[in-house]
């Protein structure tokens, strides 16, 4: 019986008051190169399965590994990104156990001389605070094959009836970050663990070397978490809780194993350090195997190898080309955009940085860019249950479309009927408007004889506004707007009605 | 035809094949004859691929008919050891765990061989991959000594080197981890050559000690040797270890060598590779061949290198840490033998582990159990890493030696072909075999045993040269010039005193 049995979950406002947690985060990263680490297989997600392998991949007796340069190149870029020091000469090492997902029942990874080491990277939380996290090392490593179980009820190994292995994922190059233990993160310990990943996630689509889908697994985070009952006393035992692949589930399981541990230590047991399952379902994590200094991996240098060595020329120019890195370019923006901090974040947490972005240069206030993509746009990319991004239309077409709204020739209301148009993939807002002849009537002519019509119609009305009360000639004005089917400027045609009536 | 064409060497042959004297069919017709013939007796070969050998030949025969621009060596079969994996043909390294096996690539070096145009005549016997000293350790029965039948043809590569001493092929491939290939070539009264480390392509060798591991040739003369070197060696993309230099011109220095002439050359003989422990026969043939090289002008030096003391011990360290490793693999879930356990539950686990119970014999095992151990956490300093440093010092007793001689001699082996059985029950008296070929293996050095003559029991003596790491063209200037010097004395090669291998009628 494990202690996790017999306690119970202590409310994590309560734990949280009483113990200091500790994280160490590992994030694993795929990266997109075209190859695999070690080999000529192609990397690419969906294909049938064990198609992208090779006799290296594959583990096939005879056959070496050669170091994917690119992978290499990638790694490199994380290290300098996360600001690293980026190794003169490093090895690769071979950890050797047996499972079949692993083609050779070792893999070939980084023990001892990690490509990158003794970095930083700062984190920005919902209100914007600050917070810097210390990286021990960056490795390179390949990934291993995929396992599916069948026949169990749950998928899980326990029951199925036979496993099948797909290799095309064994040897796709990852480079894993390890973090030092995490600390002073107190109550916001599960805020912290999530923005990290996060940020790493940004990070890893600016620098270009990931498609970064939790989703797809591309990047899979590893959560190791103590408590202590002070940050001055020493480090408790830890729990690592595998294969966290939401930023919601990272939230959770950390939430959950802190209120787990503290039931622990509340009833005065020790913490197991083990591995543990996080259970997307109900936000609980379960013991896995305990980690005992009984697992031996055995590394020793890989022989196959020869070992890495970057020029620091070969850095410097990796470095010379970095992009600005998300924090950097979130904080730049927010400045030239004159944006408030809430109005920044909503902006960010919708994904329209890049799409207000885009649309300024194509010549848009940052106001009026952000009027579109946090207003009107939101609202359609809400309802149609989409991404931002992945409605269609252009940030070009925005810029257009409010080009013509500053120019006097659409109202906000014809602006909208505009973007129904190129919404519905009928072309640019200037052929929207043409197609539909949505522009603004500004020629006074149709506009008196509308206006005529609807005085002539509501003769009441006109006493009213002639006896010195101007409220009711909205009425007066909407009749034109409909007559005129909301072409008409109701500014003009307010000017227009009062001089009718002479009022 | 009159002449016996598995007689020739393979250079000689080659030529004949230039000159239309014969055919690459009648050549490795004649070689398939002589496997039916004899290998019942000598079991040289775990699998002989006539058809594709044949077609190959026939293939080389019509591009040399139409006046195609060929290799050298296009149309002499060859032997390949079945520790080099080969497209479409078994591919055991002596196991049972491989059994079966029908590897989807082949080896660079294999690669090489095919462009070439050579016919690939089988694979050889050896033991279980390529672990031990006398072919006994195959899964699939013992490999003859040609010289007698009742003795053992070295190890591990004892069916190349008695498929090339038995005349069923003129070349063959060997592999050298700590003397595979110059200890075989040494009991056989033939030529093996382990080139310097990355010399060769090892993609597609069945590793056992990656960092050791090397593959070379084995054949009847020096010169055949250098031929078959330039073909199989130099840069290969797929081996990170491979040396991205051109190849040293062997076949020149063979051809140098055996005009006689080592004037100004300095010959290191190493002290701790020679006196105790040394049959008297061995001694002998050494000290004469030591004349031999001193009336072709050479100065002959002692040198001494201390650390090589300590070489089989670190050997017997890196080696089986590194095989431990390396036959991870072998485990019944993708290719090759796959054992369920007799009861209890079909898991994963327990099928790897049945299946490496059942298929690997038990030097293999031994050497998996003792290299898990020395890289086991706690122990990895003591074991592993010390003898790593070993490793080091014996590189520099190397580098120390080079500088007061041009080459290093010393008897290949210590004893001549013992007799089956009598170190198998033994293994350091078996590891004691190769007490001279290791220190060139955890240097990276290359070297080569060519015959020097025969003990008092009649029985084939190897004499080894050392050079220094990328100068493998020294040992074949120097073994051609001994070569040429020992069969002028012997009015021909040593192995036309091999006595005759009795033949089998053929059933064609």
């Amino acid at each position: 019986m494990t202690a996790a049995t017999t306690t119970g979950l202590v409310a994590y406002e309560d734990a949280v008051r009483r113990y200091d947690p500790v994280l160490g985060i590992e994030v694993h990263v795929e990266l997109g190169t075209l190859t695999k680490m070690f080999c000529a297989a192609e990397v690419a997600y969906g294909g049938e399965p064990n198609t992208q392998v090779t006799p290296v991949s594959l583990g096939l007796p005879g056959a070496l590994p050669v170091v994917n340069g690119k992978a290499v190149e990638y790694a490199i870029r994380i290290g300098l990104a996360l600001n690293c020091t980026i190794a003169e000469n490093c090895r690769f090492a071979r950890k050797n156990y047996f499972y079949p997902d692993v083609p050779k029942n070792f893999q070939t990874s980084q023990y001892d001389e990690p490509i990158a080491f003794d970095g930083w990277i700062d984190i920005e939380l919902d209100d914007g605070e600050v917070f810097r996290v210390e990286i021990e090392r960056a490795h390179m490593e390949e990934d291993a094959g995929k396992n599916t179980h069948v026949g169990g009820a749950t998928g899980r190994i326990q029951g199925a009836e036979y496993s099948l292995v797909d290799y095309n994922r064994a040897g796709i190059p990852l480079v894993e970050i390890v973090t030092r233990p995490i600390e002073g993160a107190g109550e916001r310990a599960p805020e912290v663990a999530r923005a990290y990943v996060q940020t790493l996630r940004d990070i890893f689509r600016t620098l270009d070397v990931s498609e970064a889908r939790m989703e797809r697994g591309n990047v899979r985070a590893d959560v190791n978490l103590s408590l202590r009952p002070t940050p001055e006393s020493p480090l408790g035992t830890r729990t690592e809780t595998k294969n966290v692949n939401s930023f919601r589930s990272i939230e959770r399981a950390v939430r959950y194993e802190v209120s787990r541990q503290a039931g622990v230590l509340d009833a005065g047991l020790p913490v197991v350090q083990e591995t543990r399952h996080f259970h997307e379902e109900d936000g609980t994590t379960s013991s896995g195997r305990v980690k005992s200094d009984a697992e031996d991996y055995r590394y020793f240098p890989e022989p196959d190898l020869v070992p890495v060595a970057p020029s620091r020329e070969w850095v410097e120019e990796i470095r010379a080309t970095l992009p600005e890195m998300p924090v950097a370019r979130r904080r730049r923006l927010q400045t030239e955009w004159g944006y408030a901090d809430a109005e920044m974040r909503d902006v960010v947490n919708a994904g329209a940085m890049d799409l207000i972005e885009a649309t300024v240069a194509a010549g848009t206030s940052a106001a009026g860019a952000r009027k579109w993509w946090m207003g009107e746009l939101a609202r359609r990319a809400n309802q149609d249950e989409v991404a931002l991004e992945a409605l269609s239309v252009t940030p070009a077409q925005i810029a257009q479309l409010q080009g013509l709204v500053d120019s006097g020739r659409l109202n906000d209301k014809l602006a909208r009927q505009v973007l129904d148009g190129v919404l519905a993939g009928e072309g640019d807002p200037e052929a929207v408007v043409v197609a539909r002849g949505l522009e603004i009537v500004s020629d006074d002519g149709p506009l008196l004889a509308a206006i005529d019509e609807a005085l002539a119609a509501q003769p009441d009305i006109v006493e009213k506004v002639r006896g010195g009360n101007q409220g009711p000639i909205g009425a007066i004005i909407g009749a034109v707007m409909k007559a005129t089917k909301g072409q008409a400027d109701a500014k003009r045609v307010r000017e227009l009605v009062l001089d009718r009536i002479g009022s | 035809m009159t002449q016996d064409l598995t007689r020739l060497s393979a250079s000689d042959l080659a030529s004949a094949l230039r000159n239309k004297d014969v055919t690459s069919v009648e050549a490795t017709q004649a070689h398939l004859d002589r496997i039916s013939a004899v290998d019942g007796d000598l079991h040289a070969f775990l699998h002989v691929s006539s058809e594709e050998a044949l077609a190959t030949a026939a293939e080389v025969d019509a591009q040399r008919a139409a006046g195609e621009e060929l290799h050298p060596l296009a149309g002499v079969p060859i032997a390949v050891k079945d520790v080099v994996v080969t497209k479409g043909l078994p591919t055991t390294a002596g196991s049972k765990i491989l059994e079966g096996w029908i590897p989807p690539y082949d080896a660079t070096l294999v690669e090489r061989i095919k462009a070439a145009g050579l016919p690939i005549l089988g694979k050889t016997n050896m033991d279980e991959f390529a672990m031990g000293s006398s072919t006994e350790h195959s899964a699939y029965g013992n490999t003859k000594n040609p010289w007698d039948l009742d003795r053992i043809p070295g190890g591990s590569g004892g069916g190349s080197a008695a498929a090339v001493a038995g005349f069923e092929a003129p070349l063959a491939i060997g592999t050298d981890t700590g003397g595979s290939i110059r200890q075989p070539g040494a009991v056989t009264g033939t030529v093996g050559v382990k080139p310097t480390y990355g010399g060769v392509s090892r993609y597609g060798l069945i590793a056992m000690a990656s960092s050791l591991d090397q593959a070379g040739p084995v054949t009847r003369s020096v010169l055949d040797a250098a031929l078959l070197h330039e073909l199989i060696g130099g840069h290969d993309p797929h081996d990170s270890t491979s040396i991205n230099e051109p190849v040293p011109g062997v076949v020149a220095a063979a051809q140098q060598g055996a005009q006689g002439d080592l004037k100004g050359l300095r010959v290191g003989v190493v002290k701790e590779l020679s006196g105790e422990g040394y049959q008297a026969g061995v001694s002998a043939r050494f000290d004469e061949s030591l004349d031999q090289l001193r009336a072709l002008g050479a100065e002959i030096v002692e040198v001494s290198c201390p650390s090589f003391g300590y070489a089989l011990d670190a050997y017997y360290l890196i080696m089986p840490a590194e095989a431990s490793s390396n036959l991870a693999k072998f485990d019944g879930m993708r290719f090759g033998l796959r054992v369920e356990p007799a009861e209890g539950p079909v898991t994963a686990e327990r099928v790897m582990g049945a299946t490496r119970g059942a298929g690997f014999g038990d030097e293999v095992k031994r050497r998996v159990i003792l290299g898990t151990y020395a890289l086991s956490a706690g122990y990895y300093d003591a074991y592993y890493g010390s003898a790593q440093k070993v490793r080091t010092l014996i590189q520099r007793d190397f580098a120390a030696a080079f500088e007061q001689a041009d080459v290093l001699v010393s008897p290949t082996a210590p004893t001549t072909a013992f007799k089956f059985g009598e170190k198998l029950d033994d293994p350091l008296a078996m590891y004691l075999n190769d007490i001279a070929t290791i220190p060139a293996n955890l240097a990276g050095v290359p070297g080569m045993s060519l015959p020097n003559g025969l003990s008092d029991d009649g029985l084939p003596v190897g004499f080894q040269i050392l050079a220094p790491a990328k100068a493998d063209d020294r040992l074949y200037r120097v073994g051609a010039a001994l070569e040429a010097a020992l069969e002028s004395r012997w009015g021909g090669p040593l192995l036309n005193q091999a006595p005759e291998l009795k033949t089998t009628e053929l059933a064609r």
